[in-house]
């Protein structure tokens, strides 16, 4: 899922200071899951800004409002009715359902109010982990099912470098090395054959270095 | 025992501590409370393991916005006792209604207090 990461509520304040009426748009996806942006932290943000605003001495409208998805029109479409009621959004959405509501509702100020982090897994309670990088073409059949784009600091294909140490990575002695990992998952899977295919040059031009990436599906188109 | 309690103070009944969430305690502050306190049972003995333990991780969170918003995060404070500890609860009481009088009235409800006595006077 996507990993967000709330925003300072300081940061917050200073985006909507100068707006009267505000929604507070939550989603209840991804951001949910990872505790950011879900119903819960759509009424504590709500809440802290009318006691801050308050303490100030501004009575604000602040609404709150929490669709099942940011990235699809027709959970997007559930809000137009009251869109005009407010003077700004802040969305705790991702990235992707910020910029979605952007060009849905054009004369209305979206804020972010999460810093969207990464595609990972949540690992343990609190704790959400990188595990891929969307790079478009992947290579997990060939390395154990451990992402060498997402996991390795390097994103190197043949590895490990110089730098993995006791199965760490030289970046951080908490960051394991991934091709330790891959070679570890390698060996239980009776596969080390694989390690010694060495990988081809990957096509980078399905990752983020040929531009906005885009689906298109005739089978599904209607 | 009939000890002697502070009259400062309601009681909101939980099943368990790990019950309350972030929100009531803020809802109990944008309402106008001026201190709040979660008694919870001892560490390590939650009928439901960690019920306390992730009360007082709320209450850390809570404090930690109010601090932010100039509230002022010493309004709330997380305790543990045992069930048997009436003098002990009645001891925390006292204690957290003299913390709440030394720091005065929460800064929302004031002004509050404040918009309305306009809104009346225009």
């Amino acid at each position: 899922m996507i990993i967000a990461e709330k925003k300072p509520i300081e940061e917050i304040i200073q985006e909507v200071k100068d707006f009267d009426r505000i929604l507070i748009l939550g989603c209840n996806e991804c951001v949910t899951v990872c505790e950011a942006g879900g119903k819960k932290e759509v009424e504590v943000l709500a809440s802290v800004l009318r006691m801050y605003f308050m303490a100030q001495g501004q009575e604000k409208t602040i609404g709150e409002r929490t669709l099942e998805r940011q990235c699809d029109h027709e959970y997007l479409e559930e809000i137009r009715n009251i869109i005009d009621d407010y003077d700004a959004v802040v969305s705790l959405a991702c990235g992707v359902g910020v910029q979605f509501a952007a060009e849905k509702y054009l004369t209305t100020p979206l804020l972010p109010g999460v810093n969207t982090i990464c595609l990972g897994a949540n690992e343990d309670r609190g704790l959400w982990t990188e595990r891929c990088q969307a790079c478009g073409t992947c290579v997990l059949a060939r390395t154990g099912g451990i992402c060498p784009v997402s996991r390795c600091a390097k994103r190197v294909l043949n590895g490990p470098c110089g730098g993995s140490t006791n199965g760490k990575c030289e970046i951080s002695k908490d960051t394991d090395c991934a091709w330790q990992l891959i070679i570890d998952r390698l060996k239980a899977l009776d596969k080390m054959d694989d390690y010694e295919k060495v990988a081809p040059v990957k096509d980078w031009s399905t990752d983020r270095a040929g531009g906005p990436r885009t689906v298109t599906r005739e089978d599904v188109k209607i | 025992m009939r000890l002697k309690i502070p009259t400062d103070f309601r009681i909101v009944r939980l099943p368990c501590t790990g019950k309350i969430d972030i929100i009531h305690i803020l809802r109990a502050f944008e309402k106008g409370a001026d201190g709040l306190y979660v008694v919870g049972c001892m560490e390590g003995d939650c009928h439901f393991n960690e019920g306390n333990f992730r009360a007082r991780k709320r209450v850390e969170q809570a404090a930690e916005i109010l601090d932010k918003i100039g509230v002022g995060g010493e309004r709330v404070k997380m305790y543990n006792l045992s069930s048997g500890e009436g003098p002990l609860f009645a001891q925390y009481s006292i204690e957290m209604v003299n913390r709440i009088k030394e720091l005065g009235p929460n800064p929302v409800k004031l002004a509050k207090q404040r918009m309305s006595k306009k809104a009346d006077a225009a």
